[in-house]
């Protein structure tokens, strides 16, 4: 039986969008709950966390360049560098790494 | 803050997720033609799903002509770690912010866009998520037409290049905060670790990524708010 490639792409769409909407949707108050507030407070930095390392190291044709852009993306940071600055200076450093090695 | 401004901010704050969803939906947008979508489709996919992993699982399915229901389950586990990043997000909103919002806001919470508005300082704007949106979004969109009319547009070196601004931008998220605060970065590095043992042990390595994203952040969200409860006024 073939199926119809639009409705694929409904069925994925449908239950992605219903993930992300239904837990907005079904906690419209402030959380009173200490531990969860506090649960929920930490989990963009773990997931954040998470995703970045060690994915990093194998995001770039070598690893070499993959760490010159993670080390220069912390450094950059570190001295305060806003969002676009930070991801801009890791690029540009993996492509001058790329280009010598 | 107004309309204007926060989502002005929103803009330039989606630049590099811009740039880095380029690199990746151009890697999409051949492999969807590989899977025989039309341009059309594969665009149309993207803009309604704007979602990495699930996108790509989604086409082995589509290639594999398995079942609808297949395919619904597939993108619920994927995408189930969404469910946690709306869980945190709707503490970021203000009460008074209208309901409607929250419809357009679920839209666009992926990983990196979750990233920056639930690190943001104080309460979520919703204009700022729609600025991140408006450009991160077409972005995406962009790079599959990209890959799909043509694998050979951008030079692998480029590709490469690209393949870290949005882990770049990770970083430019969690830095800051783990300066001002020893306990988000004792957070961050224990999770950073634990990602890597992850990764790397045998038996927890077979675990995939969406899974691992989840029982992490239960271990590591969860350790951390038993040990270093919030007090109310600092959990914004």
């Amino acid at each position: 039986m073939s199926h119809n490639i639009y409705i694929y792409i409904f069925v994925m769409a449908g239950v992605t969008y219903l993930i992300r909407l239904l837990p907005l949707t079904f906690i419209r108050k402030e959380i009173k709950n200490t531990f969860i507030r506090s649960f929920l407070y930490y989990v963009p930095y773990v997931t954040l966390s998470v995703m970045t390392f060690p994915a990093i190291l194998s995001a770039t044709q070598n690893l070499w360049s993959a760490l010159a852009g993670f080390a220069i993306a912390i450094l950059v940071a570190w001295k305060g560098g806003s969002l676009i600055k930070v991801s801009a200076a890791a690029c540009v450093a993996v492509f001058l790494v790329e280009l010598i090695l | 803050m107004n309309h204007k401004t926060a989502f002005r901010q929103g803009m330039t704050d989606g630049i590099p997720i811009a740039l880095g969803y380029m690199a990746v939906s151009f890697t999409f947008g051949i492999m969807a033609k590989n899977a025989g979508l039309t341009a059309f489709q594969a665009v149309l996919l993207s803009l309604t799903n704007l979602t990495s992993a699930g996108q790509f699982a989604g086409l082995g399915i589509i290639t594999a002509s398995a079942s609808y229901i297949e395919m619904a389950f597939t993108q619920l586990i994927i995408n189930l770690r969404y469910c946690l990043m709306s869980c945190a997000l709707s503490q970021k909103l203000d009460q008074r912010t209208p309901f409607f919002h929250r419809f357009f806001i679920a839209y666009g919470n992926t990983d990196e866009i979750f990233g920056v508005c639930s690190c943001k300082e104080g309460k979520l704007h919703p204009f700022y998520s729609y600025g991140v949106i408006a450009v991160a979004s077409p972005g995406w969109a962009f790079g599959t037409f990209l890959g799909v009319i043509s694998g050979s547009i951008l030079p692998g070196r480029v590709l490469s290049a690209l393949g870290v601004a949005l882990y770049g931008m990770f970083i430019a998220v969690i830095v800051p905060p783990s300066k001002s605060s020893r306990i988000i970065a004792g957070v961050v590095l224990v999770s950073m670790a634990a990602s890597l043992i992850f990764t790397w042990l045998p038996l927890l390595n077979q675990i995939s990524s969406g899974f691992r994203i989840i029982l992490l952040t239960l271990l590591i969200a969860g350790g951390a708010a038993a040990l270093f409860p919030v007090r109310t006024n600092d959990a914004q």
